[in-house]
């Protein structure tokens, strides 16, 4: 699953595919699409805002610096900034181990990181919890702790980095790290130097794609984390509490928060992809 | 591959494969071997009750339709919209490309509340003149049926664009010169060639469709056999304390997704041929 | 003796690239490793390199064992088919890298930098990045690095192999003088006979993992060792059952010169100051088979005896030379002729 995580406005390698402007009959398509998006996605998600903002500034900044929701947002900031951290590392590991090394096993590794995409969410924490939770042979349980925050994030965060780094390692051209070698650089300074470089922009993708779904997860924290609050909560389950509590105005105002941060993290990728794209 | 003398030294190399391993076992490989076995712990007892049990039954044929029918509208939206992204030029398409990710980054619990919002019998934009003509999207069918499409949207896109751009349209103006419309071109000539790219987002939409919680649960109600799904009845099982119905229907949705991840697996060397 | 290579045996799998070749090359000497695709030539290099290491043998670079030195600790400059730029660093940065790596004083790498920039011409490119430039000032940017640190040895691999016909002659004059003002010891692969024949001063044929023979440009052309090495450097034909060059050729009109051979045109093209005569032999046996052919290229349809004789356009319409001609042909006196052992 090596493309899920690249952007829909990119391609591989792009070739001189010839456009053409838009006929009648084609525009007529594009305005059914374009439709049916903006009744499935861009409207609903437009009504969040505005819901948000129904009580006013006033009404927006005193739902967001609520004690119990300023805490929830506390929570999901860091232990998803953390999480993309370990990812950073651990994602590079990985992709260079599956790209570079050869070992028995290797394929069931690469089929094993497309499991917690892969996984629905609610299935992913009840995975945890056997070995995490009241059950754990290891006995090691986090239920109902902050850290099983983490160990969720992580969880559903795997793949990203993984998968971005994954084919620009493939790509890299051997010539160039010989070129390294020939010039007098020892292994780790061509990985340094060279290598690693060319690896930024693709997990710099991959980090912010894995920032973006730990800010937003939601199923798998449901049964691992308890959702107490000020302690466990995130913050779509504070979303959720509101939207049951028919509180709607604060339910959206806490939800434009993260709609703020997914467009952050989209607008990240796109100016990453162009300036890759002019490095050529 | 650089030349075999440029590698790093052996005990680097076994420790990166130790890290790699050991981390993804202990996240990864051992709980999910640990459901599988909790769930057959008292042998099929626990997968035969739960199939014998109504609501998990409903639960299960109501997932089934809901992702077949998310997976149907993203066939045709997702061919569709990629077509255009590759094929054509208009006003506001970089913009309408960047937008069709934005399900990816969304939380799952800000796509129901917008749905519901937009939708609801009560107060939705509209909800209102829906419920006036007798349709009812929230706390029904139609309603999940939008959830699951929402977040499962750009899968299919995301897989044919690259590969209808390095295609390039040569094809079809060939096609198009030796006298073929429109239609003809598509399905003699475009669909065929990305005939990999779309099975393989069908089968990752799939594999979302079935597994979608936080969304459908917001827009469903959870009623019990009514409008739950598989991954709601999960969660109310376990709540409910009833571990082992909640571990075989777990059980059951993870071999779905297990086996999507393995038929893209097995497809993906027939895309790249 | 700058390079003496010892031999050195090299198997990848079941195919073997290299069988006992041995080797020396001489201190400051431009030298070409010419041969078909496959031939072991770019092995050989590899290896002297250091990117390969040999089954057997071994190799000394100014005398020292280089054997098992890993390529970090040979000094060796290396020069690539595409290139091998660092793409995130501008062009003075990727001349720089390898001062860096050892370590010396930004003053003396930004003096040497500036040197070589001004050396390969590229001076007002140092802060570009090298998807900015073309193919030919990439591959001058590549030469600058790999000359930057001073190295005992210069190894090229097809360098001019990635550019357009017109930007590699140009570069291959350059290669040239170059070596004539910097005089390290240069070895440099290719499958181009011409290219080599024009810039070494010595040349290594290689085939099937073999070295079939060393000399100068001269001495390969006019004194080959053998078929193989008459057929790949020039262009050859049969006459008389011996493999001569089409324009060491002459032809009469009239049969009164002793032992030549008759026969009527068959064929005339006249491609600029040439003019490529086909001519089938008097009384030859008719068989379907190739003719003469160029030197690497596919032989041309024809039949299995026919003579393949190049004369200048000139000389061509002096004798009112038409397909449907009858002539004479015989060797130039002088001419290289090569008996023919296997098909070329």
């Amino acid at each position: 699953m090596t493309t899920t995580t690249v952007p829909a406005g990119s391609a591989r390698k792009r070739r001189s595919g010839g456009t053409r402007s838009l006929s009648g009959p084609s525009s007529l398509g594009l305005g059914v699409a374009v439709l049916w998006f903006s009744l499935l996605v861009l409207i609903p998600l437009a009504l969040v805002v505005t819901t948000a903002l129904s009580g006013g500034i006033r009404g927006f900044i005193d739902t967001i610096t609520s004690p119990q929701t300023l805490s929830a947002v506390e929570l999901t900031v860091v232990q998803a900034f953390l999480v993309t951290l370990l990812n950073i590392v651990m994602g590079t590991v990985i992709a260079w181990v599956l790209v570079r090394d050869r070992f028995w096993g290797k394929r069931i590794l690469d089929v094993a990181i497309d499991i917690p995409f892969a996984l629905p969410t609610i299935v992913a924490g009840l995975v945890l919890l056997s070995l995490y939770g009241p059950r754990s042979p290891l006995g090691v349980d986090v239920a109902n702790t902050r850290a099983s925050v983490f160990l969720a994030l992580a969880f559903v965060t795997l793949p990203f980095i993984v998968r971005t780094v994954q084919p620009v390692l493939e790509e890299l051209e051997a010539d160039v790290e010989e070129a390294s070698a020939s010039l007098g650089a020892s292994r780790l300074t061509t990985f340094r130097r060279i290598i690693l470089p060319s690896l930024v922009p693709a997990i710099a993708a991959g980090a912010a794609l894995s920032f973006a779904r730990g800010i937003s997860e939601y199923g798998s924290l449901v049964l691992l984390s308890g959702n107490l609050p000020n302690r466990t909560e995130v913050v779509s389950v504070r979303v959720l509490t509101y939207i049951e509590n028919g509180n709607p105005a604060s339910a959206a105002a806490a939800a434009t928060l993260m709609l703020i941060v997914a467009l952050a993290v989209i607008v990240a990728l796109d100016v990453i992809q162009r300036r890759v794209a002019r490095r050529g | 591959m650089a030349s075999t003398r440029l590698r790093e030294p052996a005990p680097v190399r076994w420790a990166l494969r130790l890290v790699a391993v050991v981390y993804v076992f202990l996240l990864v490989l051992w709980p999910v071997s640990l459901v599988v076995k909790y769930t057959f712990a008292d042998g099929m007892t626990a997968l035969t009750s739960a199939l014998s049990d109504p609501d998990v039954t409903a639960a299960l044929k109501l997932t089934a339709v809901v992702a077949l029918s998310a997976v149907a509208i993203n066939l045709v939206f997702g061919v569709w919209m990629s077509i255009l992204l590759v094929r054509y030029d208009f006003w506001g398409k970089r913009a309408l490309s960047a937008l069709i990710d934005l399900p990816l980054s969304v939380s799952p619990v800000v796509v129901g509340l917008a749905l519901v919002l937009a939708y609801n019998p009560r107060t939705g934009l509209f909800g209102t003149r829906l419920d006036a003509a007798g349709v009812q999207v929230i706390f029904s069918t139609p309603g999940m049926i939008m959830a699951t499409a929402f977040v499962a949207l750009p899968l299919v896109i995301r897989e044919v664009v690259p590969v209808l751009s390095e295609i390039g349209d040569e094809q079809e103006q060939a096609s198009r010169s030796l006298g073929a419309n429109a239609a003809q071109t598509f399905r003699r000539i475009t669909l065929p060639s990305i005939k990999w790219a779309v099975v393989y987002g069908l089968v990752l939409t799939l594999a979302r469709s079935l597994g979608e919680f936080g969304a459908v649960k917001v827009v469903s109600g959870n009623i019990v056999q009514q409008t739950q799904t598989a991954t709601l009845v999960v969660e109310s099982k376990y709540q409910g304390f009833d571990q082992d119905a909640a571990y075989a229907t777990a059980f059951i949705l993870a071999t779905a997704s297990v086996i999507c991840i393995v038929v893209v697996s097995l497809l993906r060397p027939k895309e790249e041929s | 003796m700058s390079i003496e290579i010892k031999d050195v045996n090299k198997n990848f799998g079941d195919f073997v690239a290299l069988r006992d070749v041995s080797l020396n090359i001489p201190t400051g000497q431009l030298t070409a490793l010419l041969g078909p695709s496959g031939g072991g030539k770019s092995t050989l290099l590899r290896i002297v390199a250091g990117l390969e290491s040999a089954d057997s043998g071994t190799v000394m670079i100014e005398g020292k064992d280089a054997t098992r030195l890993p390529p970090q600790k040979r000094n060796v400059g290396f020069v690539f088919q595409h290139y091998a730029a660092f793409k995130h660093m501008s062009v003075a940065k990727n001349v720089a890298f390898g001062l860096e790596i050892r370590k010396r004083s930004k003053a003396e790498t930004k003096r040497r930098v500036e040197e070589l920039l001004e050396l390969v011409h590229l001076s007002q490119f140092a802060h570009r990045l090298p998807s900015q430039l073309s193919g030919g000032q990439r591959q001058r940017m590549a030469l600058a690095r790999a000359l930057a640190v001073e190295p005992t040895v210069l190894l090229l691999d097809e360098p001019f192999g990635a550019l357009d016909a017109k930007v590699r002659k140009e570069l291959r004059d350059w290669l040239r003088r170059l070596h004539d003002e910097v005089h390290v010891t240069t070895v440099f692969v290719t499958h181009d006979q011409e290219e080599a024949l024009e810039v070494a001063d010595e040349i290594v044929v290689i085939n099937d993992g073999r070295i079939e023979q060393i000399g100068s440009p001269d001495e390969l052309y006019d004194r080959p060792a053998n078929d193989f090495v008459m057929g790949f450097l020039g262009p050859v034909t049969r006459l008389s059952g011996a493999l001569i060059r089409p324009h060491d050729i002459d032809v009469f009109t009239s049969g009164s010169v002793g032992g030549a051979v008759p026969g009527e045109v068959t064929r005339l093209l006249r491609v600029g100051f040439e003019t490529r005569l086909t001519v089938q032999p008097s009384g030859s046996a008719g068989a379907k088979g190739s003719g003469g052919s160029g030197a690497g290229e596919v032989p041309a349809p024809g039949r299995e005896d026919d003579v393949t004789v190049v004369l200048t356009r000139s000389h061509a319409r002096e004798m009112d030379l038409d397909v449907g001609s009858r002539v004479w042909l015989a060797p130039n006196r002088g001419a290289t002729m090569m008996p023919v052992v296997r098909a070329v």
